[in-house]
């Protein structure tokens, strides 16, 4: 029987069948899930900033969807992925609170995280499958090694695979 | 812009830190007890220095369901405030107030979020001025916003806006309940040259 492996936030992990991924409460974070059908070796990333370069305190590399998906992706690939093979499929980019004031900063975190993933992932070459971004609501979600499959769960609403 | 760490701040003003807490949440506590006329029992304060990634699963399980109200804090320091509940407690609040039938608990519409959200404006209200009156310093609140999500998912706001610049948030929580019907968090996070400002406001020096 295959583990469910948690993803905390700011982290990565890779497996292979038994085992799956899972990620809990995403916010404004992106759940970012690569996945090689070929070897069924399958990462997932949840990143919290778009960013590394925009901010100095950066030492944790899977915080950022630029540094982290590339992390996850070498990853894979030393443990045998496909290069050519991995595709993704990403979640989250919610925009928790209306937030309307000056701190500029933090509003729509939610959306240039998710246009930072999509960038990162044009850049390595990687095709991006299916998506469920933005609106105003946390996002579980869970990626199964066997097929790919990304669950998401959302509170009052009904469970959707991408 | 200071350059005291945040983990410096952690050992040498802990206590200060600590009876803002107390100051601030004990003062929104008598506020919420006075509206609704009832009893609430408030903990003593805590003050973690802790990593960002965590913030989300500090208040216990990331999945469980909490209303959350946010508001930003500006003028002399900036910041974010939080008061979070669960979701008993937020309807057991709701119901007071609209003096409905206490096992009331439909989903909340749009009159019982506004409601939620003048309990925001009534306890950050109190806990700033609070704040306010003990440092002297200009602290204005936003409007209050509500999200009622997976509390993993309402913590990860402030946890990206100190991940802008820190690895670490230095959080100050106090918690209400114990034997009365609501439970839930006070929490504020000064931000970056704010815990500074505070300290100095109270002749601390630094």
């Amino acid at each position: 029987m295959g583990q469910m492996i948690k993803v905390g936030m700011a982290d990565l992990k890779v497996c292979k069948p038994p085992d799956n991924l899972t990620t809990i409460g995403l916010g404004s974070c992106i759940g970012i899930a690569l996945y090689d059908p070929s070897t069924k070796i399958t990462g997932l990333a949840h990143i919290m900033l778009p960013d590394s370069t925009a901010i100095r305190n950066n030492s944790n590399i899977a915080k950022f969807a630029d540094t982290g998906i590339q992390k996850l992706y070498d990853d894979m690939i030393a443990m045998g992925a496909n290069k050519a093979r991995i595709v993704a499929k990403i979640a989250g980019g919610a925009k928790m609170f209306a937030l309307s004031n000056e701190n500029a900063a933090s509003i729509n975190v939610g959306e240039k995280n998710a246009q930072a993933s999509r960038e990162k992932l044009k850049q390595l070459g990687i095709r991006l499958l299916a998506e469920d971004c933005g609106l105003n609501f946390g996002r579980t979600v869970e990626l199964y090694s066997e097929d790919g499959r990304y669950l998401i769960k959302a509170v009052g609403k009904e469970e959707k695979a991408i | 812009m200071s350059d005291i760490s945040y983990e410096e701040i952690n050992d040498k003003y802990l206590d200060v830190l600590k009876e803002i807490g107390n100051i601030g949440a004990g003062n929104a506590t008598t506020a919420i007890a006075n509206m609704l006329s009832m009893t609430i029992d408030m903990n003593v304060p805590m003050v973690d220095l802790t990593p960002v990634e965590k913030i989300g699963g500090m208040l216990g399980s990331e999945e469980d369901i909490i209303v959350g109200i946010m508001l930003e804090v500006s003028s002399d320091i900036s910041g974010s405030m939080m008061f979070l509940l669960d979701m008993e407690s937020a309807h057991h609040l709701v119901n007071r107030m609209m003096m409905r039938d206490p096992d009331y608990n439909s989903d909340f519409d749009e009159m019982d979020l506004s409601a939620i959200k003048e309990i925001g404006n009534i306890i950050a209200g109190a806990y700033l001025s609070a704040l306010s009156g003990l440092t002297n310093l200009t602290i204005t609140p936003s409007i209050p916003y509500v999200a009622v999500d997976m509390a993993a998912a309402i913590l990860s706001v402030p946890a990206i806006q100190f991940g802008m610049v820190s690895d670490n948030a230095l959080i100050i929580k106090t918690e209400i309940g114990g034997e009365s019907a609501i439970n839930g968090y006070f929490i504020l996070m000064p931000e970056g040259d704010s815990y500074a400002k505070i300290l100095q406001a109270l002749g601390i020096p630094i």
